[in-house]
């Protein structure tokens, strides 16, 4: 079967740094696959290269089997790879409400027209309220995003990448940021995102890590260092001196 | 995840999206007495015919800069091709006043489209430059082709026949307030249907956060240049009633002023929800009516320090009293949101 | 042909001279100021003053246009702009632009709407042939002093200690204000001396350039042309970006005189279409 993502011999140079050093990975669908690796390993960067976000100096990207190299972001939205950002990105203005069924409605296609209501557009709508309500944001749904407090914004990042039903989604530090008491919020949330969408999270937490995750790959100075199963990476040398021992656990 | 939603939280996002786009009592209060102040001030009709042009090009600059972020100094380019088109077909024998309205529209929204492409990129000094140079590229050709634009002496010459061949533009100037309000009205109704249509509501999206609205899978290009066509095209409506209400044209519909002046008045009535361009051209024009009856020459003076003062103070501030009727209209509560911790985070380089 | 290069380079060196503060005060500060053409406007007036009334050498002129619009840059800056770094690029152009207007209202109440005439010394004035070119005294002398303030502007930001953490506050504030540089002190220093050269540009360019009320809004495309093809994050770009401006309008205005600043216009439009962050932006990251 091929993956539904796979990178070939993917680079990312930036003057003289390669952030993204002849990658080649790939993900297998329904996978549960997290990426680690100490700061500034290129982790973002990879991310930022499979989406479409940075034009990679070389390689190639293939989704769902066809090359997506050159592709504008949004193209590759519409055929299933969504992503969150590490730092919030969001509309500062827009209610979540509002952006919850923007979202939707995009991704259905009714997100261009002209002359219809959005509110008349009932399985937007429907998707919308949805997630209001998996997320804990039902309360919130009138409030304009700079207002929530952090977590729940943070919960409405991954709440619109998902509201489009992506194949593939990517996660890139969903907990970031989010005080303790917030966390288990997220935890749980990542935990429960729906089977069939496959995942690749970054993240710096072990404990989310292992518990999640049925793969590792580990990312050091761009180039991918390590990859195996939680137990294998667990009992690495290598990973442990150049990671997990520099207290792996933040 | 295929759950379903509360029932609840279903019908209050129903709601809630309704009311947001639903006709608010306070725009009844906008548009009924406008028919009717020709009655009350008879001899004001061409003040009024101007502020009437004037509010249409502030919703058509609102259209780009309040929903959709782009900052232009160079409105006054669709404008003066909106006036010239209908000037020169008027000149040339074509004074069917709906006709120039169609020629004039579609000249403008053809040069918006055409020019839309240049401002996808770059910083907010690029577009400005390139917006301005635009317009300014368009004055020297109309000063060059003397011909058939009269350059500095301006066009003359135009004959506008009565409307649908029935009402004549009078002096008393009613017949062009009526001309002017009825476009107005009509063009609004079109602009307030799209900012509240998805398109619109994404224009706020790329506004707010243009990186993220492409990760939504939206392809902003697309939805600028389609705006930023829309814009045009009711700048050059606007342009037309000018020409065809006062049957002159000169290079003044492309000067530099007139694009300043269509932001300052846009920034007075406040950006975003449409009715601030009506109510800033109202303010403007009453005021300029005011000031420049004390001193004709320095009214310029006068407007720099309303600019300064307005930015001082802050526009969210400023505008905040036409702003507390927010709760009325539509498509506000964005505006509430000012200036909290910025969810949006890091600018897309 | 050369008399026209010679007078388009005079005429470039002329417009950085006025336009560097922009430069710096955008790369800086991020502050698109419209309003820097009034800075030049007030240094135009000022020497027409000192020499029309007071009867003031020119040459006396040009130090006390450049130290007084220095001056009223540093009390601008301190007292209003200084409350704008932080506002969007909308609220500045508002902003500046209001200034201008106050600027253009107030000098035509003050001075008249008419053109001013500076009477330049008698040393300035005439031509003479130079292997075949024609070169104006004054145009030489305009290209002599602005070279040496432009060779003065590259010494200072590239040998000082002043100049090393101007640049580095322009790479990065929040990173120079990590090392202790005083950026807003820097900011006011800065902004001061590109008032006054502006200032110096005003008297220089009086007697070329023409002088009324009007200036400010006359000028301030070209020197957010400069500016915008030029890039911030260099004297370099602004300068080179200043000449071919120089030299494009004068020629244009020569060969094509029908179509006024056409040539120029269309140019910008067409580097900014090609290059939206200008002709020297460092490589675009992404
Ligand atoms: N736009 C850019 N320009 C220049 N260098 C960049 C850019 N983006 C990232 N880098 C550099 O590339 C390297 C990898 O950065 P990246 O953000 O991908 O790391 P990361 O693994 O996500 O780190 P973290 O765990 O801190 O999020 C870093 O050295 C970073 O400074
Ligand atoms: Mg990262």
């Amino acid at each position: 079967m091929t993956p539904v993502l796979e990178t070939i011999d993917l680079s990312r140079r930036f003057g003289g740094l390669t952030a993204t050093d002849h990658v080649s990975f790939s993900l297998e669908r329904g996978a549960r696959h997290a990426l680690i690796g100490p700061n500034g390993a290129g982790k973002t960067t990879f991310i930022n290269l499979l989406t479409g976000a940075l034009r990679p100096s070389g390689g190639q990207i293939r989704l769902a089997g066809e090359d997506v190299t050159r592709l504008a972001p949004d193209r590759r939205v519409k055929r299933g790879l969504s992503r969150t950002f590490q730092i919030n990105q969001l509309f500062p203005e827009m209610t979540p409400l509002q952006a919850l069924a923007l979202a939707a409605a995009e991704a259905r296609g009714t997100g261009a027209a002209w002359f219809s209501s959005i509110a008349a557009d009932e399985p937007a709508l429907a998707r919308a309220a949805e997630l209001l309500d998996r997320f804990g944001l039902a309360e919130f749904m009138d409030e304009p995003t700079s207002r929530l407090p952090y977590g729940r914004q943070r919960l409405l990042e991954i709440a619109l990448s998902l509201a489009g039903h992506p194949e593939v989604l990517l996660l890139d530090e969903p907990a970031a940021g989010v005080p303790e008491e917030e966390r288990a919020d997220i935890l749980k949330i990542v935990a429960a995102l729906p089977e069939e969408v496959t995942i690749l999270l970054i993240e710096h937490d072990m404990d989310l890590v292992f518990s999640f995750a049925e793969r590792i790959t580990v990312m050091v100075n761009g180039a991918i260092f390590a990859a195996g199963t939680p137990a294998e990476i667990e009992a690495d040398r290598r990973v442990r001196e150049v990671y997990l021992g520099e207290g792996g656990d933040e | 995840m295929s759950g379903e939603a509360k029932p609840s939280t279903l019908e209050a996002a129903r709601a809630s999206l309704m009311r947001s786009a639903a006709l608010k009592p306070f725009e009844y209060l906008v548009w009924l007495p406008l028919p009717l102040l020709i009655f009350l001030f008879p001899s004001k009709a061409f003040l009024l015919n101007e502020i009437a042009i004037l509010a249409l090009f502030a919703v058509s600059l609102d259209l780009i800069l309040g929903f959709a972020g782009i900052v232009s100094l160079g409105h006054a380019a669709f404008f003066g091709a909106g006036a010239y088109t209908a000037g020169i077909l008027a000149a040339n024998g074509f004074g069917a006043p709906l006709l120039g309205l169609a020629a004039g529209g579609a000249a403008a929204a053809l040069l918006g489209f055409a020019t839309s492409f240049f401002i996808l990129r770059g910083s907010d000094l690029t577009r400005l430059m390139i917006t301005l140079g635009l317009q300014l590229i368009l004055l020297e050709l109309a000063n060059r082709f003397s011909g058939l634009t009269g350059g500095t002496d301006g066009l003359y010459g135009m004959t506008v026949d009565p409307i649908a061949g029935l009402f004549s533009f009078d002096l008393t100037g009613q017949t062009a307030w009526f001309y002017s309000l009825t476009v107005l009205f009509a063009a609004f109704l079109f602009a307030r249907r799209l900012v509240h249509s998805p398109f619109g509501r994404s224009l706020k999206a790329v506004k707010g956060n243009r990186r993220r609205a492409a990760f939504l899978g939206i392809d902003t290009n697309r939805r600028l240049v389609a705006i930023y066509t829309v814009s045009a095209g009711l700048a050059g409506l606007a342009g037309v009633l000018l020409a065809q209400t006062t049957q002159f044209v000169s290079l003044d519909v492309l000067d530099f002023h007139r694009s300043a002046e269509v932001l300052l008045v846009l920034v007075i009535g406040g950006t975003g929800y449409l009715y601030g361009g009506i109510f800033g051209a109202v303010i403007f024009k009453l005021m300029q009516d005011w000031l420049s009856g004390m001193t004709p020459q320095y009214w310029q003076f006068w407007i720099g320090l309303l600019l300064v003062a307005i930015v001082l103070v802050g526009r969210e501030r400023m505008t905040g009293g036409l702003g507390r009727l927010a709760a009325f209209l539509p498509g506000r509560p964005a505006r509430r949101a000012a200036k909290a911790p910025a969810a949006g985070g890091e600018d897309a380089p | 042909m050369l008399t026209i290069l010679f007078d388009g380079f005079a005429y470039g060196m002329l417009l950085f001279i006025l336009a560097c503060g922009l430069a710096v005060t955008l790369g800086l500060m991020n502050f698109i100021n419209l309003a820097h053409g009034a800075f030049a406007m007030a240094g135009g007036y000022l020497t027409v003053v000192l020499m029309n009334r007071y009867g003031v050498s020119f040459y006396l002129c040009l130090p006390a246009a450049f130290l007084v619009t220095a001056l009223a840059g540093a009390v601008l800056e301190r007292t209003l702009y200084v409350h704008l770094y932080d506002r969007n690029h909308l609220d500045q152009v508002l902003f500046s632009i209001g200034l201008v207007f106050m600027a253009v209202a107030a000098i035509d109440f003050v001075a008249g709407s008419q053109q001013q005439i500076i009477q330049l010394p008698a040393s300035l004035r005439g031509r003479f042939e130079f292997f075949g070119v024609s070169v104006g005294v004054y145009r030489l002398f305009i290209i002599v002093i602005c070279g040496l303030l432009t060779l003065a502007l590259q010494l200072v930001s590239s040998r000082t200690r002043f100049g090393s953490q101007l640049r580095a506050a322009v790479d990065d504030p929040s990173v120079a204000r990590g090392l202790g540089i005083r950026v807003s002190a820097i900011f006011a220093v800065t902004f001061a001396v590109g008032s006054g050269l502006a200032g110096l540009g005003g008297a220089l360019g009086a007697e070329i350039l023409g002088l009324d009320p009007t200036f400010p809004l006359k000028f301030m495309i070209y020197f957010l042309i400069v500016v915008a093809v030029g890039g911030t994050t260099t004297i370099t770009g602004p300068f080179i970006a200043s000449i071919i401006l120089g030299v494009a309008d004068v020629a244009g205005k020569y060969y094509l005189p029908d179509f006024g600043a056409f040539v120029i216009y269309t140019l910008m439009v067409a580097i900014l279409i090609v290059r939206p962050e200008g002709l020297f932006a460092r490589s675009a990251a992404r």
